[in-house]
């Protein structure tokens, strides 16, 4: 019975939606139809062509100087420039999050030892692989400005190397020094904030030259900025993982 | 289609959030409602016939046709913020699990359970 209900309300949700997806969307309300975007009509025409500022020249990879996020990436130039203040709120929710998971879960020092057994050959290999993942998400954040990806993924990879290392050895625990760095590279973001703010004159703004659209010493704190983020949430995600394979009880 | 089928999701998360007892499987059934809300934001941003928003070798003028990039980043915030969601609901599982031995919601309750 109860099932039945459920599945009634979630068939009425979805017609409900399709209904609205299927209604005229000529005037400004409703949602356009799919394909059918006039982008020129959004503020994102702004963000692409790097005109927020009223810069009207193209932009052209490789040639265009001193743009004005210089982020060939224009998400990233999104994420880490125009709505930067965004992004550390995003960084500060993950940061509440990861320390309520170490409160709830943390305080144990001894660590649930592995339910299957990993043959030697497992472990050996995934010694050699786990530092190359983590050489991976440090070229993803480094990359964050010109390639897809960037200072989340990259963190997502590297805690996803630590993670290997965890499950294939018994004794491995994240160090002490890891809480250490996620704080620092915190308040290293707020600091360039700050100093946005010192130098031009708003929170988090584009204080560096931003060079030649598309090299890799370009787009001014962007780099900066999302290599503090790539280390940020790969200590936090590595803090994770460490709390949930962390049991109560005080023996070392 | 692509928005039908992301909405489709939502109405699976949605009757996966009504219809079952175990917390886990409320959690994964959050989950599976939320890639179904991202995906439908990113399609909100489709251009038909544009290219990913990067600028490249390939695409390197930013006069040619882009999709729209605003809402991939903040499909961005939103993974994020999900996966820190997920993470805190599910100690909050594990801390339950250990205080009452039960993670059946009718259980939980109801009383049941051996609580210590």
């Amino acid at each position: 019975m109860k099932r039945i209900i459920s599945a009634l309300i979630a068939l009425l949700f979805f017609f409900m939606i399709v209904t609205a997806l299927n209604s005229d969307s000529s005037d400004s309300m409703g949602i356009p139809r799919y394909g059918e975007v006039k982008l020129s009509e959004r503020v994102s025409a702004k963000y692409i062509e790097k005109s927020v500022n009223g810069n009207e020249d193209e932009i052209n990879f490789g040639v265009t100087v001193d743009a004005e996020t210089g982020s060939a990436n224009m998400v990233t130039s999104i994420v880490v420039n125009y709505r930067s203040f965004d992004t550390l709120g995003e960084v500060t929710v993950l940061f509440i999050s990861a320390t309520g998971v170490g409160l709830l879960l943390g305080g144990g020092r001894k660590r649930i030892g592995s339910v299957i057994s990993v043959s030697p050959v497992v472990k050996t290999a995934s010694r050699v692989i786990a530092p190359l993942l983590m050489v991976l998400g440090i070229y993803v954040f480094a990359h964050g400005h010109l390639t897809p990806g960037g200072g989340f993924p990259g963190g997502a990879i590297i805690a996803a190397g630590f993670l290997l290392l965890v499950v294939v050895d018994d004794e491995k625990r994240a160090s002490k020094g890891l809480k250490i760095l996620e704080g620092t590279m915190g308040l290293l973001y707020v600091f360039i904030g700050i100093a946005g703010l010192l130098i031009s004159g708003s929170f988090l703004s584009n204080f560096l030259p931003t060079g030649v659209v598309g090299e890799l010493f370009s787009a001014g704190i962007i780099p900066v900025v999302y290599s503090i983020i790539g280390l940020k949430v790969g200590a936090e995600l590595s803090g994770i993982v460490d709390d949930f394979i962390s049991e109560g009880g005080d023996e070392v | 289609m692509i928005q039908y089928f992301s909405m489709m999701l939502v109405a699976v998360g949605l009757y996966g959030l009504l219809s079952q007892k175990n917390l886990v499987k409320l959690i994964i059934s959050l989950n599976i409602a939320e890639i179904g809300v991202n995906l439908f934001i990113v399609s909100i941003g489709y251009v038909e016939g544009g290219a990913a928003p990067i600028l490249s070798s390939v695409s390197d003028n930013s006069s040619l046709l882009f999709v729209d990039p605003l809402p991939q980043a903040l499909v961005l915030t939103s993974i994020v913020i999900g996966v820190g969601v997920t993470a805190l609901a599910l100690s909050l599982i594990v801390s339950v699990s250990k205080s009452r031995n039960t993670i059946d919601i009718t259980e939980l309750s109801s009383g049941g359970g051996d609580s210590e």
